[in-house]
């Protein structure tokens, strides 16, 4: 027991990790010159969320969790990122160049908001066992590093994702902190992330019919 | 009862499936009929305690009958509205389409919001909330023009970024839960409620502050309301009376779930701290910008902002006659607000434009919605007889009674300067002399009609609330953890 406070275990070196590789993908995000990119990001992020629930899952023996992450593969590696694609290829638009600062502006400030994050989460009392709170921490970051992507990119694709990206830094959380969480919750949330993910899409086609760009510049009429 | 609350989400679904495909006059009264059942079937539930159905999966306790209230009124009152709308549009070449559209989603809107009433737990209180969402999303770009697909592209991102934060609250106080619960267990509010005061504080601060971001976005609360005035301008009126009365109430709920449990956990003082910080701001830069606006309906969702603060401040004093007030409150904007939406509805028809500036003369050439959109302005405004007249009295009684003098000042003063805003834009473009060539006349009995109900019911809680009421809106404060 008192080795493990000093000594991670398997389970709490692996969620660490992978939290990592999420985070690190979303700073990936948030420099990728291409939509296109950003989606293969999007989905390469998706992917190590659902490794990480096969982990909780098979490290905790919560089966349910098994099944989370079978829909969350489906629905977040395959399916969201292919509607994007889909409406990216339709729109014929592979915008370049929507940042709004420098990269290295932008990823300074990544980094920034990240160390912030993680240090927030580490000053506040949430420590068990059980529980990598290293991970959480991450979690914190990817959060506000999808904030940042929704910030500094000016086009509906990348504002599209970094919120799609902000619900994987919640899901990181959920894991973390949270894996015991009803299966019937877990499905809702899943669900409605579909839904969300088809009103985006139409309102991106909206966007797109109306401006013949997807560039978010242009809207600009309603302030005040 | 728990027939009552089966009834409520099912009926509202069914409808939204028929007006789909159903011919537009069939979709335009089975939408009356289900809105107005829809409020009796709630008005029914006030007098009970507890109702819950599929073992305890849907749950209604006081505070949620206030709010369910709330939303099913304002769904039969803009369901009387809507047929006058869409009747009144002239525009024939798409209008089937659109309408079928407009009342499938009302339809759906509303159920959403009603579900979100319903469920019992933060996590299906989160997943409804979501819900009515990505439905209002698609309402605010149902009229297709650029000012809509802007309006409802930052409607979307901004809220569902929002509810995002709301899920880590949701997930944050799961973890609280689970040092007492241990991991696995349901987020029923009575569970949460019965080991709150085990919670970790630190932690529970975290989730409640999250909460607030979270929810508060959607709730309007500044300065997290940059999509409100966007949405409500843009959207067609009977959705933007929905999204102002009904919608915003709906998110207060959901922060008044999250207060319940906070303040168990860490004491009443930190929750009711970070609920006068966003009520002040919200106050305050609502009453600054009402006075700036131009556009009718813009205005308006400025005005909801404010209205919205108000019930911020008002839970920040803890007497509970404050707290009475703010339930109080939410039940009398509804109708006020929807009021005023709809008079707004007439006037853009009549005059053809939002722009304040092009509209003049609006009492003589709207003999009815024109006299009636003025009284329902003065309702905003907390002018006596009105529902808003009460329950700011109460509210700020409360304060008072409570030592919160500075608090219960600021709120009068910047109350005050909100009405004037207000006052002052509709007198100029209601009470002055028309001009030469425009004619006297209603747009539609419909829109007269859902009018006089708003009216009335301001009216009701404004010169004596039924006893049965009055006793649920004791309870719903008792609930809130007052006089405990």
């Amino acid at each position: 027991m008192l080795a493990s406070t000093h000594v991670p275990s398997v389970f709490t070196g692996s969620a660490d990790a992978v939290a990592l590789v999420v985070l690190l993908s979303e700073f990936a995000m948030l420099r990728a010159p291409l939509l296109r990119s950003q989606i293969r990001l999007y989905s390469f992020q998706s992917f190590a969320v659902t490794g990480l629930a096969v982990i909780v899952a098979a490290t905790r023996n919560l089966n349910e969790l098994f099944i989370i992450a079978g829909f969350s593969f489906v629905l977040k590696v395959v399916l969201v990122p292919g509607i994007i694609m889909r409406l990216l290829r339709d729109s014929r638009v592979d915008l370049v160049g929507s940042h709004r600062l420098g990269v290295a502006s932008m990823v300074l400030l990544a980094i920034v908001i990240s160390v912030f994050g993680i240090f927030v989460v580490g000053s506040l009392p949430i420590h068990s066992q059980s529980l990598p709170t290293p991970a959480l921490g991450l979690a914190m970051a990817i959060i506000l590093v999808s904030f940042l992507l929704v910030i500094l990119r000016s086009d509906v694709v990348s504002q599209a994702v970094g919120f799609f990206s902000l619900e994987n830094g919640v899901s990181v959380a959920s894991l973390v902190v949270a894996a015991g969480l009803p299966l019937i919750v877990e499905v809702a949330f899943l669900f409605d992330l579909l839904v969300a993910v088809v009103v985006f899409g139409v309102l991106m086609r909206v966007h797109h019919n109306r401006t013949k760009t997807l560039s978010t510049s242009v809207l600009d009429r309603l302030r005040g | 009862m728990s027939w009552v609350l089966i009834v409520i989400l099912i009926v509202p679904l069914l409808t939204s499936l028929v007006c789909w495909w159903a011919p537009a006059l069939i979709g335009q009264y089975l939408t009356l009929i289900s809105g107005v059942a829809t409020f009796a079937l709630a008005l029914a539930l006030i007098p009970t305690k507890t109702v819950s159905a599929f073992s305890g999966w849907l749950q209604v306790d006081a505070l949620s009958i206030v709010f369910l209230v709330t939303v099913a009124f304002l769904y039969g009152a803009t369901s009387v509205f809507a047929i006058g709308y869409v009747r009144s549009s002239g525009n024939k070449a798409s209008e089937g389409n659109y309408n079928r559209r407009l009342f499938a989603g009302i339809n759906l809107f509303a159920w959403s919001m009603a579900l979100a009433t319903i469920v019992n737990g933060l996590a299906l209180l989160w997943v409804a909330i979501e819900i009515t969402t990505v439905v209002s999303a698609l309402l605010v770009a149902i009229e297709g023009t650029d000012g809509a697909s802007e309006a409802a592209w930052k409607y979307v991102l901004i809220a569902s970024i929002g509810l995002g934060i709301a899920l880590f609250g949701t997930i944050i106080m799961y973890y609280a839960g689970s040092t007492v619960f241990g991991s696995g267990y349901e987020l029923f509010y009575s569970k949460l409620l019965s080991g709150a005061s085990h919670f970790p504080p630190q932690v529970m601060r975290l989730a409640f502050v999250l909460a607030v971001l979270g929810y508060g976005t959607k709730m309007g609360l500044a300065p997290l309301h940059t999509w409100l005035p966007d949405a409500h301008s843009e959207a067609p009126t009977p959705v933007s009376a929905l999204l102002s009365g009904a919608l915003l109430a709906v998110s207060f709920y959901a922060i008044l779930r999250f207060y319940q449990v906070t303040e168990r956990a860490v004491g009443p003082t930190f929750p009711r701290d970070i609920l006068l910080a966003f009520g002040l701001a919200s106050l305050g830069l609502a009453a600054l910008f009402l006075s700036s606006q131009e556009d009718l309906k813009r205005m308006f969702a400025y005005s909801s902002v404010e209205h919205m603060g108000i019930l911020a401040i008002g839970m920040s004093f803890s007497a509970k006659i404050a707290i009475i007030g703010v339930l109080l409150h939410v039940l009398a904007h509804a109708p006020a607000k929807a009021t005023a939406f709809f008079g707004a509805g007439s006037a853009v028809r009549k005059f053809g434009s939002k722009d304040m500036t092009k509209m003049r003369g609006g009492i003589s050439l709207l003999p009815w919605s024109g006299t009636m959109l003025v009284l329902a302005v003065l309702a905003l405004c907390a002018m006596p007889p009105f529902g808003i007249f009460r329950s700011e009295f109460l509210i700020v009684s409360g304060g008072l009674s409570n030592s919160r003098d500075f608090i219960a000042g600021v709120l009068i003063v910047a109350v005050s300067i909100a009405s004037l805003g207000l006052t002052w834009f509709t007198s100029q473009t209601m009470i002055t002399a028309p001009s030469a060539d425009s004619v006297r006349g209603e747009i539609s009995g419909w829109i007269v009609a859902s009018m006089l109900i708003g009216l009335a019911a301001l009216v009701v809680l404004g010169i004596h609330p039924p006893g049965q009421l009055s006793d649920l809106l004791g309870r719903a404060a008792n609930e809130l953890g007052v006089g405990r």
